[in-house]
């Protein structure tokens, strides 16, 4: 545990140093608060104190964000060969993926917390539902986890981060996008199958305000899948053909 | 700690970079391991380290085995790994504590041994500065001073000396001789006036092989059959006479000149003979004078040639 922390605390430090951190904050509480307030659904206007809006576009910036910040952690590590240095140290290769993604989730909370005054305005202005905007952060937080696990690992097998930023998104094109199309033009099992698979319909579930335990599952095993698989990829070392 | 590696494999596809090769280190000894590019050194390296697993056999650090990676022996193992990968964007001082707390130092030592470090490895006025701001010379003290921390056990060092200057490749060099007398050191390199310098022992491999393995003197006397013996003769008129009264001497197999020496010649004995008194006795029975008299030894370069090309 400690181990994990000295890691997640370098790593961290590392995005406050590059300046990735303030640029992730700042764009997205400047992306997020222009959809809140002004250019989703006017709460002005519609004289409904939600944060629907807010819960609608935060997905589509992360999106976008979550790989631009998990590229670096193991790509850059292959490339200058310091992933050597690491690991040879006393600390095993689950300490090391563990500490990058505790970083990376906490980067999210802090991210997350500059969102919280959007909260606390709209609670002012009217009578809004906690539980649903709770509901909705945990929701936020969990498909996080996932899409972070995802990027962990897609930087893992690259020594190139353009390369696992890229892979990264594709990968989010089909939780975001493709699986929740894809779902409407199918019937039946597949169509449930397909439905079950895209983020969108967890986060719709959730954003309502209900939690199905089916949501936390569906992310939490995509979490531990996305760091199966890094830690498979790092093990690659040992294996010869 | 005592390195012990047994019957060490590792298989690349169609390659077989290190081929069974078997040695022992042990506490107090400094190992010079040599061979040339591609020879499977790093690769050797890398295993007893624990960051690649081997094909088959095995490397045991006092009688646990690599494979088991367990955290007691990895910190008690400083190693600098080939081409020394730093964290570039870190500062010296952060990325040494970094390190520190990494290998479980405990808390109330780690600023003794970051300070230890740079004073070790001359790094006071560069402790602020980040390491990508460091020249290449700095940089190597810096992967020294994080393989050195906490008073590693056992050091492996994958071309310790590369990128420094003169005073600073006799520095670190003593600094691994006096480390090596109560700690088990290992290094890898090409300069072979290093191994001579620091190593008790050298292993050269070649090809994945283990070729030879003894130490500097062993290995030099291994490879030289004959004795060879450079003298030389002032007598500059009598240069043909010298020459064939050295040829008549029972011990001497070959005799040459020694280009653009006047008088001097290079002179083999035959097998098991000493040429040396023959020789001498012979200058002063004719009443020449001699005045050189150098026997030849095998450099270790002449040793690492024959063995590896």
């Amino acid at each position: 545990m400690n181990k994990i922390w000295i890691l997640a605390r370098k790593e961290l430090s590392s995005f406050f140093d590059s300046l990735v951190a303030y640029i992730i904050v700042i764009l997205f509480i400047g992306i997020a608060g222009l959809f809140t307030w002004w250019l989703g659904n006017d709460i002005f206007l519609s004289r409904k104190a939600t944060m629907d809006s807010f819960f609608a576009i935060t997905p589509w910036i992360l999106f976008f964000f979550i790989p631009a910040m998990t590229m670096r952690t193991f790509a850059e590590e292959n490339n200058t060969g310091t992933i050597e240095l690491l690991l040879t140290k006393a600390i095993t290769d689950w300490q090391v993926i563990w500490g990058k993604f505790v970083a990376c989730l906490i980067l999210i909370l802090i991210t997350f917390a500059f969102t919280l005054p959007f909260y606390i305005s709209i609670w002012w202005l009217g009578n809004i539902d906690h539980g649903a905007v709770w509901a909705g952060y945990l929701g936020l937080f969990l498909m996080s986890a996932a899409y972070i696990s995802m990027g962990l690992f897609t930087s893992s097998v690259t020594n190139n981060q353009i390369v696992a930023f890229l892979l990264a998104l594709i990968a989010g094109i089909f939780f975001h996008f493709i699986f929740g199309l894809l779902a409407g033009s199918f019937s039946g099992t597949t169509g449930e199958v397909l439905n079950f698979l895209s983020f969108t319909s967890h986060l719709q579930s959730m954003g309502g305000g209900v939690i199905d335990t089916r949501d936390l599952l569906f992310f939490i095993s995509l979490t531990l899948l996305g760091l199966v698989l890094t830690e498979s990829a790092l093990a690659k070392r040992n294996v010869s053909d | 700690m005592e390195i012990s590696v047994q019957n060490l494999t590792k298989v690349y596809g169609p390659q077989t970079a290190v081929d069974g090769i078997s040695f022992e280190v042990k506490k107090g000894e400094i190992m010079g391991f040599l061979g040339p590019n591609g020879a499977g050194k790093t690769t050797t390296m890398k295993m007893i380290t624990g960051y690649m697993a081997p094909t088959s056999g095995d490397v045991l650090i006092d009688g646990v085995s690599m494979r088991e990676k367990s955290d007691q022996i990895m910190k008690k193992i400083g190693y600098l790994p080939e081409n020394n990968p730093l964290y570039l964007d870190m500062p010296v001082l952060k990325y040494l504590r970094f390190i520190a707390e990494l290998q479980g130092i405990s808390k109330r030592s780690v600023n003794d041994q970051i300070k230890k470090m740079i004073n070790l490895c001359g790094l006071n006025n560069e402790k602020h500065k980040k390491i990508a701001e460091l020249s290449k010379g700095y940089r190597q003290r810096v992967g020294l001073a994080q393989a050195m921390i906490g008073d590693p056990e056992v050091l492996l060092l994958d071309e310790p000396t590369s990128g420094l200057d003169p005073n600073q490749i006799i520095e670190i060099r003593n600094l691994i001789k006096q480390l090596g007398s109560e700690k088990t050191v290992m290094l890898s390199t090409h300069i072979l006036s290093e191994v001579e310098a620091t190593c008790d022992r050298i292993l050269i491999i070649n090809k994945g092989t283990l070729v030879a393995d003894g130490t500097p003197a062993s290995l030099r006397q291994q490879s030289q059959v004959n004795e060879v013996l450079q003298v030389r003769i002032e007598e500059s008129d009598e240069q043909v006479k010298v020459k064939l009264a050295l040829e008549e001497l029972e011990t001497v197999l070959k005799i040459t000149d020694l280009p653009g020496r006047k008088g001097g010649f290079k002179i083999e004995s035959k097998s098991g003979d000493s040429s040396k008194k023959e020789v001498f006795n012979l200058c002063v029975k004719n009443k020449w004078i001699l005045t050189e008299m150098i026997p030849l030894e095998t450099s270790l370069e002449d040793v690492f040639r024959e063995l590896t090309v």
